[in-house]
């Protein structure tokens, strides 16, 4: 069976799966009954200054997407950071973790740009036990109206800065947390990794409106009548977290940083994805949000059968495994023809492939009297919308031709070449093939 | 309760009220709001979509499911209603397994097409009940046309004659409009008065005239009609009944299906009505269906459905078989009556086993029965009609019948299933044909 036991930046938890800083993780009530669901660690949500506690706003928090029968599949929030106090839950951290000391207990920190802060609050942090702390760049409504949050994570040079504050009055790993909402998520982890960041995790949420109601005018989630952009997640931002993450495993100044995964992990497959991108672990929210916490069982059941049925023993086998593969556009082998093919035993004859192809596409598709759907190699490029459009798996798929054979769509021989756009003729900077 | 499933003979009240109440309501409950959505979830919108080329009336099931989908069912219902007036109806009594949902792409994938008849209903049901009325009629063209028969057929004839700017008198034998959907149908299939309400609705077009008590033949004639008349449309339905020509056939206890169930649709008390402990429907269409299940619900004890050919050779669809077969009725194959037995009344009736060409096997058997339902066909009756083909009303393209001016639709007329659905796209059809050559 498969070792589903974490060493992310020296922090330990029996598997990767934590939970990330949000109202899951808010109190010691919740934090216990994670733990006793089976996750293996928790990053607190955050704390900010000592003093009076932050706010909430005492109308809906969150907004959602759905899919069919309300299958959730983007949720956004404008609830901020912890609202309770900051020694309150120092002792609820405290307590949770003497208590449970082979699960990982991270503390998320929200404090003022400035050095006073910072220093002020680390200690009391240490002094929890905890394991080490996140540092919350990430939330982009409300607390960056202030200067924290988001506004110190789209400023590098901020970034850098702190992170260096932190590991100066801090003994443990340190990770910063980043947000998505900037051009290039390169720089600031490039930044996190000057400031001696032990990792990063990322996203945190994106700016978001999930939806407009159309009789009142105010954008959803509505506080009498008003709407503020929140912080989207859950299953729909997938896509965008695994873009950034490989951008920074792969980047020149942040390759080889640790990073936490998160941005709408929802099973054990999608966890087993972000860990293929470079992730040391995940972080989960919005699952646990919808399904409640006993999700992390189909995690750990998942991923530790998957990996059995790979021969891998431990995460690191596979931590990374698919970065090789994420190259630039430039780098792609244009020699490499592929076309589409229907199993017409599988096919039900919807015609979704044929309306797709026909009104949006190349033309590549037949259609008969009598419903027979064809694909024409003389006409198709190998998009691959047929199948993204195809209610039944593994009913279209797409065919590598061999090399030697003619395109008929080119007349051109499939050279068994490797030959990408750098190369090529049409290219006006084209380099010649060495 | 005096009586009970177990007392002998014809006799009213076997079941105590609120059997009778749950036996017949509705077959398919209207779907929820949010059923709804699910339902509608599961279609493709498929290209080209099978289930529009199965649907007798063309209706744009892909679209106006999406309508519902994106929570705008009325709009789904005048895509629905544009097609076919009577989709209220349609959605409730058509045999979507043989049609839409025989032909939806989920039911080759799965086993389970999307539930597009209880979707039409949704959608439907939903404008109906604000008594919307999304037609509006065209400017008068001075024309008028006579309807024969406020049934499925001529009531959608005389809509779109109507919303055409046509003036349009319905003339209809029986006290009530509707023809089948009224008097015809299975009770648990459109409780709650919904045939009258549809027909009310449907008549808020405006331009409409039915006159009651007029039957061809009778009241009114073919000649006078044409001379009064710009148009005629005959869509008077199938009034005659076969007979069972065999020995003690005019025993009493022996009856036509379709006047029991016409009986126990305009019945006002299900207590009040008789039925046998032993019945036996003789047939296999959706009337000896409809007749079967219906004895079974008002309490008959045995219920036999006696066929003359095997299953597969029945009009009535398999949902119906299965569902007779659900409520406890027996269904005998490849037999044919011979005689009825009894003393004044029918005590049994026997049978005589055939072959699939229908040649005597020499083997009988004797079913006891008290109460005898005829559903074996029924005959087109009238005189002075256009000239006849297999018994029907002969008719070209859109329902042209041989006589100039008059056009035919329904079971009254050759071609098509006799369904409901058909009928209102045979009335649709001839309407617009009617349509062009007034205005033409």
């Amino acid at each position: 069976m498969a070792n589903l036991q974490s060493d992310f930046v020296g922090i330990k938890s029996p598997n990767p799966f934590w939970l990330a800083s949000a109202p899951p993780t808010d109190k010691e009530y919740n934090v216990r009954r994670a733990f006793e669901a089976g996750w293996g660690g928790v990053v607190w949500k955050t704390l900010g200054s000592e003093g009076p506690p932050v706010v909430n706003v005492n109308g809906p928090r969150y907004g959602a997407i759905y899919g069919a029968d309300r299958r959730l599949l983007g949720l956004n929030n404008i609830e901020l950071i912890t609202d309770r106090d900051l020694y309150t839950n120092l002792e609820e951290i405290k307590r949770v973790k003497a208590d449970y000391p082979d699960r990982a207990v991270i503390v998320s920190i929200m404090v003022p740009c400035e050095e006073a802060a910072w220093k002020a609050i680390l200690p009391l942090v240490e002094e929890t036990g905890a394991d080490g702390i996140e540092l919350n760049f990430g939330c982009p409504h409300g607390m960056s109206e202030r200067g924290m949050g988001a506004a110190v994570g789209q400023v590098p040079e901020y970034i850098e800065m702190v992170t260096r504050w932190c590991k100066q009055y801090y003994s443990k790993p340190v990770i910063v947390k980043l947000t998505p909402n900037i051009t290039d998520i390169r720089k600031p982890a490039a930044a996190a990794k000057a400031g001696g960041a032990d990792a990063v995790s990322l996203i945190n949420t994106i700016n978001s409106i999930t939806s407009v109601n159309l009789d009142s005018m105010s954008p959803e989630p509505s506080i009498d009548g008003k709407g503020s952009h929140g912080g989207y997640c859950g299953p729909a931002v997938k896509p965008i977290a695994m873009s950034m993450v490989s951008e920074i495993a792969r980047g020149a100044d942040t390759r080889g940083i640790a990073i936490s995964g998160i941005g709408g992990i929802t099973t054990w497959r999608d966890a087993a994805e972000f860990i293929t991108l470079g992730c040391g672990n995940v972080q989960v929210c919005t699952a646990a949000m919808t399904y409640g916490f006993k999700i992390v069982q189909e995690m750990i059941s998942g991923l530790s059968e998957w990996m059995d049925e790979k021969g891998y023993s431990d995460i690191s086998q596979f931590r990374g495994a698919a970065i090789p593969n994420v190259t630039d556009w430039q780098y792609l082998n244009l020699n490499y023809v592929a076309k589409a093919k229907i199993n017409q035993d599988l096919c039900i004859s919807c015609g979704r492939c044929f309306a797709a192809c026909e009104d949006t596409s190349h033309q590549a598709i037949s259609m008969s009297e009598d419903r027979v759907f064809e694909v024409i190699d003389g006409e198709c490029v190998a998009c691959n919308l047929c199948v993204n459009v195809c209610p039944v798996e593994d009913c279209i798929t797409m065919e590598a031709m061999s090399p030697g054979t003619v395109d008929p769509r080119t007349g051109k021989v499939v050279e068994p070449e490797y030959a990408n756009w750098t190369t090529h003729p049409n290219n006006p900077s084209a380099t010649a093939a060495e | 309760m005096t009586q009970s499933p177990f007392s002998p003979g014809v006799t009213a009240g076997r079941l105590d009220a609120e059997e009778y109440s749950s036996n017949f309501s509705d077959l398919h409950p209207a779907l929820d709001p949010h059923e709804a959505l699910v339902a509608a979830d599961r279609c493709y919108f498929c290209h080209d979509a099978p289930c529009i080329t199965a649907c007798p009336t063309d209706i744009d099931i892909p679209l106006f499911i999406r309508q519902i989908a994106t929570g705008t069912p009325d709009a789904a219902a005048k895509t629905i209603l544009s097609q076919n007036i009577m989709g209220g109806m349609c959605a409730r009594v058509c045999p979507t397994e043989t049609l839409c949902e025989e032909a939806c792409v989920r039911e080759a994938a799965e086993g389970k097409p999307v539930l597009i008849g209880q979707l039409q209903r949704y959608a439907t049901d939903h404008l109906q009940a604000q008594n919307v009325h999304p037609f509006v009629r065209a400017e008068a063209t001075g024309k008028t046309v006579a309807v024969v028969g406020a049934g499925p057929a001529g009531l959608s004839c005389a809509h779109r004659l109507a919303m055409l700017g046509h003036e349009v008198t319905v003339y209809d034998a029986r006290p009530k409009p509707g023809g089948l959907n009224e008097y015809g149908i299975a009770a648990y299939k459109t409780p709650e008065g919904f045939a009258q309400a549809e027909v009310d609705w449907l008549l808020q077009i405006g331009g409409i005239t039915i006159e009651h008590g007029k039957a061809l033949g009778a009241e009114i004639e073919m000649a006078g009609l044409k001379d009064t008349f710009d148009a005629v449309f005959l869509a008077m339905g199938l009034g005659g009944v076969n007979g069972l020509d065999v020995e003690g056939s005019d025993k009493s206890g022996v009856l036509d299906a379709v006047d029991f169930i016409s009986d126990l649709r305009q019945a006002d008390d299900l207590a009040a009505l008789p039925v046998g402990r032993d019945v036996v429907v003789i047939g296999g269409g959706m009337t000896a269906v409809d007749a079967a299940v219906q004895s079974k619900l008002l309490g008959a004890l045995n219920v036999t459905l006696a066929y003359r050919r095997g299953r597969d050779r029945m009009n009535a669809s398999r949902f119906e078989q299965d569902l007779a077969a659900s409520k406890g009725v027996r269904i005998m194959t490849h037999v044919v009556p011979v005689a009825v037995h009894g003393n004044g009344a029918v005590r049994e009736i026997e049978f005589e086993y055939v072959n699939a060409d229908m040649s005597g096997t020499g083997q009988m058997v004797r079913v006891p029965a008290d109460q005898v339902l005829r559903a074996i066909g029924q005959t087109l009756v009238g005189d002075d009609l256009p000239a006849l083909e297999h018994g029907k009303i002969a008719v070209t393209g859109a329902g042209r019948t041989s006589v100039d001016g008059v056009w035919a639709g329904g079971d009254c007329a050759m071609g098509g299933d006799d369904l409901t659905v058909t009928a209102v796209a045979e009335g649709r059809d001839a309407a617009m044909d009617i349509h062009a050559s007034l205005v033409g």
